[in-house]
């Protein structure tokens, strides 16, 4: 009899498709993968012992290097958690405007996995597309804010500024070119025979398996479960606006990749009943000079680009939180991988990899 | 011997090897200049523009930083295999323009008559397809004594994915043979010449089984798995750097200009231009009353320019073919049709003409 062993292959930290410093070491019986443990870590910063030392205006800073593809969610996701501990109200036009931001955030995040998804498969042109519309969402959000990655404009109990005169304006104009655009990235992939090929039937996950694993976010719709914080819990307003919560079938890369180009069209969609009913006023809510929320704790949760972005805060009753603790969709995302990954080929690895959206700054916290 | 006879035997065909691997080296080279603007364009953005006019000395600034850079051979490498492999890649493809018919008519210099083509072999086509699979073995070695995983995953690949993929590469090209009954490639043109008809005429399968077989035996995208970059880092090449990269590389596009180049002869009417004579010169821009081997050249030069131009399109729009799908194409798809194929022909020629003497 002829003896087979398995190859134990190292796939990062240094790798072109493992979207950062994740490491998986993978064994394999020729092309197919036998074996998957992925090793995480390699962009530990220590996050949440960081802002224990940190008073809670300074904190805003470090959630924007957490997931750093959709750091306005992070922002959001944490004045609103601070907000709830000390009960602040904060003024319509405020919320309106962050529900605007958030929903570019997510369509600037979509994009950014669609074109790296693209990537990984193969297709090369999609990449460079989708960084071209992100470039416009990131010149709208520099013009709100001066800063095109790590925003840090939201604040506890408002915004940082007003929008600029002309911003309205200028967002509007993207939201006309933009459909255009996504019918051409699904005109590029959604029929071609090759992406169906590589995205059907791989990487499937029932919807009793996705909630055991505890994923959120598209990756949990994709297999069929309607569950969207933004319509289960509203926050933020979200309950104004008409929306609707894509939910796929099969729980295979090509339904999670259906879902994400719909959500995008869904947030385009929000993003215009925002600026439709724009109210006037304020941008800042009355917020004490000293941030010293009551002892207590918090916990608060945005649906984020990639699922549920979550904020545990402890108050001492200082100015310092206590204990902080950031649920990082990413990282709960990622054990479903070994599932998702075993008994399938090295290409899916990668594919599934790029279906499942991680962000390793966002993972590794 | 006389100096005629010398001349005639030894210095014209050396002349020929010498201006074809110059021409060819620096059509290859201006191949990825070509490449990197055709695909600037499809993906909305600026190729290379800084080193020359529209950046028309990029290849040749990218030539000079590979041969600058650090020679690296891996402390575990076998290092004899590591050394030659990116040889072995490279001589095949050159050595296989040897065939190739630039233009139809010969042309005088200094009373000594000139064809242009380095030789006429009567099996032209069995030569192409041999020597071009001699190539795999400088991607196996390559892969196999880089002493990496991922080189080996990819040299694994590559030698199941050319090996697969020459059988309906061969058999697309039977089809062409049982009509013009040679192998010789000039002859093949004669045919097309003397019929009226070019290739893709008679052979559309043929063609469609031939340029798909020619992509993947080139490892191009959509069959760029060998050196998918995206799973594999960079496949069989992943250690190799400097010029021992690039000969690798140039061996890529040697071959994609080869397999063009044997398209076009077979299928596309080789250096025939592109309306009958009859049809006014001046379709032809007038070419022929320059020089016909001109004329020829440039109707060639032509064509494998708009294949190569297919090549890189592709390359823009399609992603990557797994492994087993790869397989499944080339045994459950390619190769039935191709033996199809010749089955018909064969059916065909034979209800139309006659047997073949």
């Amino acid at each position: 009899m002829l003896r087979t062993e398995t190859l134990d292959i190292n796939m990062g930290p240094q790798h072109p498709a493992t979207h950062g410093v994740l490491r998986l070491v993978l064994s394999l019986d020729g092309e197919r993968v036998v074996d998957l443990k992925p090793d995480i870590g390699y962009l530990h910063r220590g996050v949440e012992k960081l802002a224990e030392h940190e008073d809670y205006v300074q904190i805003e800073p470090l959630t924007d290097r957490l997931d750093y593809v959709a750091a306005m969610s992070e922002n959001l996701g944490y004045v609103g958690a601070v907000e709830k501990l000390m009960g602040i109200e904060v003024p319509p036009r405020a919320q309106a405007v962050r529900v605007a931001l958030a929903e570019l955030q997510r369509v600037a995040s979509h994009l950014v996995w669609l074109g790296t998804h693209g990537l990984d498969i193969g297709a090369m042109t999609i990449f460079f597309w989708c960084f071209r519309e992100r470039e416009q969402i990131l010149d709208l959000f520099e013009g709100f804010c001066g800063a095109r990655l790590t925003y840090n404009s939201l604040r506890i109990g408002g915004l940082q500024q007003d929008l600029p005169p002309g911003w309205v304006r200028k967002c509007r104009k993207f939201l006309e070119i933009y459909p255009a655009r996504q019918d051409q990235y699904e005109e590029l992939l959604s029929s071609n025979r090759i992406w169906i090929k590589r995205t059907k039937g791989v990487g499937v996950l029932s919807a009793a398996e996705a909630i055991d694993l505890g994923l959120t976010g598209p990756a949990l719709r994709g297999s069929g479960v309607s569950f969207d914080l933004r319509k289960a819990t509203p926050y933020t307003g979200y309950e104004k606006y008409a929306f609707e919560v894509p939910v796929g079938q099969a729980g295979d890369t090509y339904d999670r990749y259906l879902i994400r180009l719909e959500e995008m069209r869904q947030s385009i969609s929000i993003v215009r009943q925002v600026l439709d009913s724009l109210p006037e006023g304020e941008v800042r809510g009355k917020v004490p000079k000293k941030i010293k929320p009551p002892k207590g704790e918090v916990f608060h949760m945005v649906e984020g680009p990639r699922g549920i972005q979550g904020f545990y805060l402890v108050s001492d009753g200082s100015e310092r939180p206590y204990r902080c603790h950031f649920r990082a969709p990413s990282f709960v995302n990622l054990q479903a991988l070994k599932k998702m990954c075993v008994g399938g080929m090295v290409a899916d690895v990668v594919a599934i990899i790029g279906t499942l959206d991680i962000v390793l700054g966002d993972c590794d916290r | 011997m006389t100096t005629q006879a010398w001349i005639e035997i030894l210095l014209i065909p050396l002349v020929k090897i010498a201006v074809v691997l110059g021409a060819v080296s620096l059509v290859v080279a201006y191949l990825t200049w070509l490449e990197r603007k055709v695909l600037g364009f499809i993906q909305a953005r600026l190729a290379p523009r800084r080193v020359g006019p529209s950046g028309l000395l990029q290849p040749i600034a990218d030539g000079l930083k590979l041969l600058l850079k650090e020679d690296i051979i891996p402390a575990q490498a076998d290092k004899l295999a590591f050394v030659l492999a990116p040889v072995v890649a490279i001589i095949p493809a050159f050595a296989a323009f040897a065939v190739i018919p630039f233009a139809g008519r010969s042309f005088q210099v200094l009373g000594f008559e000139i064809w242009p083509w380095i030789t006429d072999l009567n099996i032209g086509i069995l030569y192409v397809l041999s020597i071009s699979s001699l190539g795999i073995y400088g991607i196996i070695l390559g892969g196999w004594s880089s002493n990496s995983k991922y080189s080996l995953l990819g040299a694994l690949r590559s030698s199941a994915q050319m090996i697969s993929y020459e059988v309906p590469l061969g058999f697309s090209v039977i089809g062409i043979l049982m009509l013009t009954g040679t192998a010789s490639l000039p002859g093949i043109v004669d045919w097309q010449r003397a019929h009226g008809w070019w290739g893709f005429a008679v052979q559309p399968l043929g063609l469609f089984l031939f340029l798909v077989s020619a992509i993947a035996e080139t490892n191009r995208v959509p069959f760029d798995l060998p050196e998918a970059e995206s799973e594999l880092v960079a496949g069989f090449h992943t250690e190799y750097s400097g010029m021992k990269f690039s000969f690798f590389f140039i061996a890529e596009y040697a071959n994609m200009v080869v397999v063009s180049s044997m398209a076009v002869t077979m299928f596309f009417g080789g250096w025939l231009p592109p309306f009958p004579n009859w049809a006014g010169n001046w379709l032809n821009l007038g070419l022929d009353l320059v020089h016909p081997a001109i004329a020829g050249l440039f109707w060639f030069a032509l064509k494998v320019f708009l294949l190569l131009f297919l090549y890189i399109w592709l390359r823009g729009t399609f992603p990557r073919y797994r492994y087993d799908q790869l397989m499944d194409l080339g045994w459950k798809w390619l190769i039935p049709l191709a033996i199809a194929n010749v089955a018909i022909t064969g059916v065909a020629a034979m209800l139309l003409a006659g047997p073949v003497a």
